[in-house]
């Protein structure tokens, strides 16, 4: 029997090698399952809950909705009736509320807390949305006309975004990240320990072989992980992929690249093989915290996002979430694209500069 | 023909550390060369500049009549190297690695099969090299070293952190390697080793190589005296020291010792006079030689 070429061998070797280490597969893929299941099952309906309101007294707006208004209200509030303003705000304040609801004349006063800032975004836009609303329907009751402009009321979310579309993209990111930053930082000293590299240097292959080898496979296993996401959140989790979500695979050929050359780094500019891994965790595990793979970035402070814009796993998210998940069309991830590609070029520079053929 | 390997003036440095000295050395075609001396003694670094892996600070390597560095890919298959380390790839079995060295040299699988039975490991086969004995690693490690059947076979210390059992079953493999023709250059720190396996041994310490010659003339060189141990009540010691060419005799614990640089006189003299029995000749050993060279005992 002839031999596979040097390329197949080498890329089969490399395959078997990983599929073999329980603990780079289960890093690989059950770790950031485990997330997925978490995020995606347990919290899943975390959105659709409503928000708590106090009603201190009367409150003739909410009181007179009509009965089609009345149901829109509902659905977003749970509403508690009470007279003791102070107790009403005091609940609020220990969380056991999200709102406490007044009227003082005219005015529509609603005491909440910034703790939980999605309910206190959606309790602010619901609660303007219905004045604006009973307002609009005063004029025009006033005026004997029917009014020129309706208001619906709509979550202030992205409407699509249930919690598995949010946080498949990203938890994706961060388990490709993982990955290839680990597979690459262990391979290189690995095999700097064991002298492979130097017999595969006194073996009649080129580096581009070698290379192209532990390339392929880190790549295979990203397209594995994205298979294994899409298919346990759709079958699991009601996950829905928009359009352009095939984008999603050149994104994370790209994305491999750039952490692979983080990897490269890690495993040049340390000497052990734990040390390496270690070095690989230290970079991977904040980048995904900044990146939001774990949570959505946007309530946080503009500086942490200034920060998150430098770190590519942040715009391997970004691009994403708009071609899986927000129906961005397929140019949207160009951009991203390019910046990965150039952070991976850099990065892959950088850890060439520092690269040693012995540890010592 | 080219000579094998061709070493003029090579200097290795590590920073300020010379690891090698002005080591200058030809090998011919189908011989079976050692390189001997204790750790750090600069075998390791001589063996891998010669390889073509490390760039020769001063000096000149050419190997089969090319030089050697910058890599030179035509060599490349015609060299067979085991590295001072076990260079395997993770979790793969004994079988997985001779297939996957096959597939980068071009060499048909069945050979690689061949060469796992020519290194015993056939019931090692499905055996995951982190699974495997240091002797059966180190014989993983030389048949893949010669997978491809190259012409000029580099192995480095083949036979270091095995017991004595194992050390001598891989010595019946190493002495057959170059039956062939094929040319071998081995560095040990065991002396006996050396004057087992080798046609030739340099002895190298502290960078440099003393002296490289066959054991035997390396030993004859020597001029030591023999040590003769005549069984205790064969001989008196004072009819001992009146044989002729004894330059000295002393009683030990085993007998009467006679020290000559004529042990075939006293032999002889001995065997006229029938007191044979039980004699034990000691000449001199690689040990003597390396304390003769360096002035001080050899520590592997
Ligand atoms: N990569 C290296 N960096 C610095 N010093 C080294 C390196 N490799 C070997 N040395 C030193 O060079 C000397 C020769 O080492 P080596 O060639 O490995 O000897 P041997 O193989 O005979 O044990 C030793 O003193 C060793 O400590
Ligand atoms: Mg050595």
């Amino acid at each position: 029997m002839t031999s596979p070429s040097a390329f197949t061998a080498l890329s089969l070797a490399i395959l078997k090698g990983f599929v073999r280490d329980k603990t780079s597969v289960f890093f690989a893929v059950i770790f950031p399952l485990m997330f997925l299941v978490l995020f995606g099952g347990l919290f899943s309906d975390q959105d659709q809950s409503k928000v708590e309101l106090i009603q201190v007294g009367g409150v003739a707006l909410v009181d007179g909705l009509p009965d089609d208004a009345r149901e829109a209200f509902d659905e977003t509030f749970e509403v508690e009736r009470s007279d003791d303003l102070d107790a009403a705000i005091a609940e609020v304040r220990k969380g056991d509320a999200d709102v406490a609801l007044e009227q003082q004349g005219d005015q529509l006063v609603a005491h909440y807390t910034q703790t939980e800032q999605v309910k206190a975004a959606i309790t602010q836009g619901a609660l303007r949305a219905f004045v604006d609303g009973a307002n609009v329907a005063q004029l025009s009751a006033e005026s004997g006309q029917p009014p020129t402009f309706t208001l619906e009321t709509e979550r202030v979310e992205d409407e699509s975004l249930t919690t598995i579309q949010f946080v498949t993209p990203g938890l994706l990111g961060w388990a490709v990240a993982m990955s290839a930053a680990f597979g690459a930082a262990a391979t290189l000293q690995g095999w700097r320990q064991s002298k492979l590299l130097r017999r595969l240097q006194l073996a009649p292959v080129s580096t581009r072989t070698v290379v192209g080898a532990r390339v392929t496979v880190t790549v295979a296993i990203a397209l594995a992980q994205l298979a294994i996401f899409i298919g346990l959140g759709a079958a699991a989790f009601g996950l829905t992929l928009t359009g352009s979500w095939w984008m999603s695979i050149p994104l994370l050929v790209v994305g491999t690249l750039c952490f692979m050359a983080l990897g490269l780094l890690a495993g040049a500019v340390t000497t052990t093989v734990e040390g390496a891994v270690n070095a690989a965790n230290f970079v991977v595990l904040p980048m995904a915290f900044l990146s939001g793979s774990f949570f959505p970035l946007d309530a946080t402070p503009g500086w942490l996002q200034a920060i998150s814009n430098a770190l590519p796993l942040k715009h391997l998210n970004e691009a994403m979430m708009d071609v899986m998940v927000r129906g961005e069309g397929p140019s949207s991830a160009l951009v991203p694209m390019g910046i990965l590609a150039a952070f991976a070029l850099v990065v892959t520079l950088v850890a060439a500069r520092l690269f040693r053929w012995e540890t010592s | 023909m080219t000579r094998a390997i061709e070493v003029e003036n090579l200097t290795m440095t590590y920073g300020t550390l010379r690891a090698v000295d002005d080591v200058s050395l030809s090998v011919e075609q189908g011989e079976f060369v050692g390189i001997l001396g204790p750790n750090g003694a600069g075998k390791t670094t001589t063996l891998e500049t010669i390889e073509g892996l490390r760039r020769p600070d001063r000096g000149s390597v050419t190997v089969l009549g090319q030089p050697v560095w910058p890599r030179n890919a035509g060599l490349l298959p015609r060299i067979g190297v085991q590295l001072q380390a076990s260079s395997f790839f993770e979790r793969l079995t004994a079988r997985e690695q001779m297939h996957t060295f096959a597939a980068l040299y071009g060499v048909r699988t069945s050979v690689a099969d061949d060469w796992l039975e020519r290194v015993g490991l056939v019931d090692k086969a499905d055996t995951r090299v982190e699974d495997l004995s240091g002797g059966q690693t180190q014989r993983l490690s030389i048949a893949s070293a010669l997978v491809h059947d190259p012409e000029l076979v580099f192995l480095d210390e083949p036979t270091a952190a095995l017991d004595p059992q194992a050390r001598r079953n891989l010595w019946d493999l190493l002495s057959g390697l170059n039956d062939s023709g094929r040319t071998v250059v081995l560095t040990t720190h065991y002396m006996d080793e050396a004057e087992v396996l080798c046609d030739r041994v340099a002895i190298m310490d502290s960078g440099r190589i003393l002296q490289f010659d066959s054991p035997s003339a390396l030993i004859r060189r020597l001029d030591a005296p023999a040590r003769i141990t005549v069984a205790p009540g064969q001989l008196q010691l004072d009819e001992a020291r009146r044989i002729d060419g004894v330059d000295e005799a002393a009683e030990g614990s085993d007998g009467v010792v006679l020290v000559t640089r004529q042990p075939t006189v006293v032999v002889s003299r001995l065997a006229e006079t029938d007191q044979l029995d039980g004699v034990r000749v000691q000449t001199g050993t690689l040990e003597d030689v390396f304390l003769d060279l360096t002035g001080r005992e050899y520590r592997a």
